[in-house]
């Protein structure tokens, strides 16, 4: 069954100035699959995400993508081009450009100095971008300063930004942190209509949220695997309660920090 | 397809309008006044080159007094060897130096010297790009590295006299290509150069701007490492980038000793390389239009101050930079948008150009 694993993370370990963040991990991901990332504060949930994305590198361990790709040795856009998408808590637009051109610019293509110079926007480039305003549901504001958007507007032109990348893995921090509840709906929405095609890690805090997913849980706790499975497993897991859900409330206290 | 909508009907006559009083300027101007209008474009060149770096990437390069140098030098030496008729110039003869120097020899050609006032400025600037912004050098940093270049530049400049001319620079110069360099009708084709120079270099820094190249370098100064989880290597764009500023700066640099007929390391150590970046600030960073007029009107401003007052002219220079900054943050060409946003101003105000550098 390896070789239906489109990522692979075997025995990772990230190591802080002497304090492991993360504490021989595996993670094993599945071509097409959900997979909700859950765990108290300082679990290294967003570790983990870094350590995939190419933002931080393991002290230890490999990260495979494909079976055959270690990851571990490449560059942040080079893993960026092998098709990794990462989207970050905090929504990280480009604030003084326009929707339409942030859009632009994050769209698959040639990304070589020279390709850019003399890059001409095709008609089936037009569409795609339209057809992914539409997704996101920005077409009024595609000629504004990103900037000016709202918080959640910000956040799903950060999905749109993605999602024309083209990327087969998508790194979800936290998609729905500071949203409203209509605002979680529709990123909601738009997170099943994602999942159907590609690969989708999330990170996630708000329990209610990924109750709305029948699919897979992996708690981490302490920078270690602590129990992989269906939400509801995974809930009535002791050792689950214990860690985590008993600290329910210090988690939520600080819900925005993770 | 771009549409011809009014206000871009608006723009074009403006640059028309423009182009016709460059060109018809010297049928108005004295020749001396000429001179001085042309000296005034050769800065706006550099200009021009430190606004796609610093208004479009946000990398303040402190610096650009050296690549510009680089480049009047070169023409200088070209000049020199011209009016020694190949000897040794002067100065070397006061240092001792009987032979004329290898590397000065290929200078005897007009256009090898006009390939090195653009290629040195450039290679230096690729160098010095590559072992910062791969190794993620930015911000202050950057700037204080640029900053150490042009003190070594400058020492380097000064202590090596026989080579170079030291404090004194190169000057003594007599003819361009068997044209006296003096004459008026040689300023008045030199102005005309100057022009065509800097209208070329504009509709250049158009077309980078305008292009997706262009929009991913205004993405790496709104948010650098966002750009790279996208998939692009904004070491390779930085460098790209400074190097053609750098070029841009070398051929001003050309000009201008075509103009004033010197160039000593006083004119692009530390005090004009940091008034390079005034004239951008001033104008208005993150529009070509401003910063070229920003470095005409603040060498303009200095001239007729420093002619009408010439004890008290720098309390003026200073009073004008505390005005700009104060009443136009933006800079004079951010004075249009300004007082659009006076008379709308229920329209939401977007979040302005952030800018890491500063």
């Amino acid at each position: 069954m390896k070789e239906s694993a489109i990522l692979l993370c075997d025995d990772v370990t990230v190591e802080f100035d002497g304090f492991k963040a993360v504490q021989g991990m595996n993670l094993k991901l599945e071509k097409g699959e959900l997979r909700f990332l859950i765990g108290p504060n300082g679990a290294g949930k967003t570790t983990m995400l870094d350590v995939i994305c190419g933002k931080v590198r393991p002290s230890m361990g490999r990260v495979t993508f494909h079976g055959k790709v270690d990851i571990t040795k490449k560059k942040e856009h080079q893993i960026a081009e092998l098709g990794i998408g990462r989207k970050f808590q905090a929504p990280s637009i480009f604030p003084s450009m326009t929707v339409i051109e942030n859009l632009e610019i994050a769209m698959r293509q040639k990304r070589s100095v020279f390709a850019t110079l003399f890059a001409k926007m095709a008609e089936e480039e037009r569409s795609r971008i339209d057809g992914q305003l539409a997704m996101i549901g920005l077409q009024q504001k595609a000629e504004w300063r990103a900037g000016g958007l709202s918080h959640g507007e910000k956040q799903w032109l950060e999905i749109g930004m993605m999602l024309l990348q083209e990327p087969e893995i998508l790194l979800l921090d936290e998609p729905v942190a500071g949203m409203t509840d209509k605002e979680t709906d529709k990123t909601g929405e738009l997170l099943h209509q994602i999942a159907r095609k590609r690969s989708v890690v999330v990170v996630e805090h708000d329990m209610e949220f990924v109750r709305n997913f029948a699919s897979k849980v992996t708690v981490m706790h302490e920078g270690r695997l602590l129990k992989e499975g269906s939400m509801d497993e995974v809930q009535r897991d002791d050792r689950v309660a214990e860690v985590y859900l008993g600290k329910r409330r210090d988690a939520d206290v600080s819900r925005s920090t993770a | 397809m771009q549409k011809f909508t009014p206000q871009r009907i608006w723009i074009l006559i403006g640059y028309a309008a423009t182009a016709a009083a460059l060109f018809s300027a010297p049928l108005f101007v004295s020749d001396f006044r000429l001179n001085l209008l042309a000296k005034f474009l050769a800065f706006a060149i550099v200009a021009l080159g430190l606004d796609l770096i610093w208004g479009y990437t946000g990398i303040l390069s402190l610096g650009h007094g050296i690549f510009f140098g680089l480049g009047a030098y070169a023409m200088a030496m070209y000049l020199k060897l011209e009016a020694s008729g190949g000897k040794p110039p002067d100065f070397m003869g006061w240092s001792g130096l009987k032979e004329l120097p290898l590397f000065w020899q290929p200078f005897q050609s007009f256009w090898f010297a006009v390939a090195m006032g653009i290629a040195i400025p450039a290679l230096l600037a690729l160098i010095l790009g590559y072992v910062t912004f791969r190794n993620r050098i930015r911000g202050v940093y950057f700037t204080i590295l640029t900053q150490a270049l042009v003190i070594i530049t400058t020492t380097l400049l000064i202590g090596q006299q026989a080579f170079t001319g030291g404090t004194n620079g190169l000057t003594g110069y007599s003819t361009v290509l068997g044209f006296s360099i003096g004459s008026p009708e040689t300023k008045r084709v030199l102005y005309y150069i100057t022009v065509v120079a800097l209208i070329g270099i504009f509709v250049f820094c158009r077309y980078i701007i305008g292009s997706r190249f262009g929009k991913v370098l205004r993405a790496i100064r709104d948010g650098e490492n966002r750009v790279r989880f996208i998939g692009y290597n904004p070491a390779i764009y930085q460098m790209v980038v400074f190097t053609i500023s750098a070029a841009i700066a070398g051929i001003a640099g050309m000009l201008f000793v075509l103009h004033v007929g010197i160039i000593s390391p006083s004119m692009l150590g530390i005090v004009p390389s940091i008034e390079m970046v005034l004239w951008v600030a001033i104008g208005g960073r993150g529009t070509l239009v401003g910063a070229a007029l920003g470095a005409i009107l603040m060498n303009w401003a200095k001239s007729e101050f420093s002619t009408a007052y010439p004890q008290g002219w720098l309390f003026f220079m200073g009073l004008l930079f505390v005005v700009v900054v104060v009443f136009m943050p933006k800079g004079v060409a951010g004075l249009v948008s300004q007082i659009k946003f006076r008379k709308k101003r229920r329209e939401p105000k977007h979040e302005g150009v952030r800018n890491p550098a500063v």
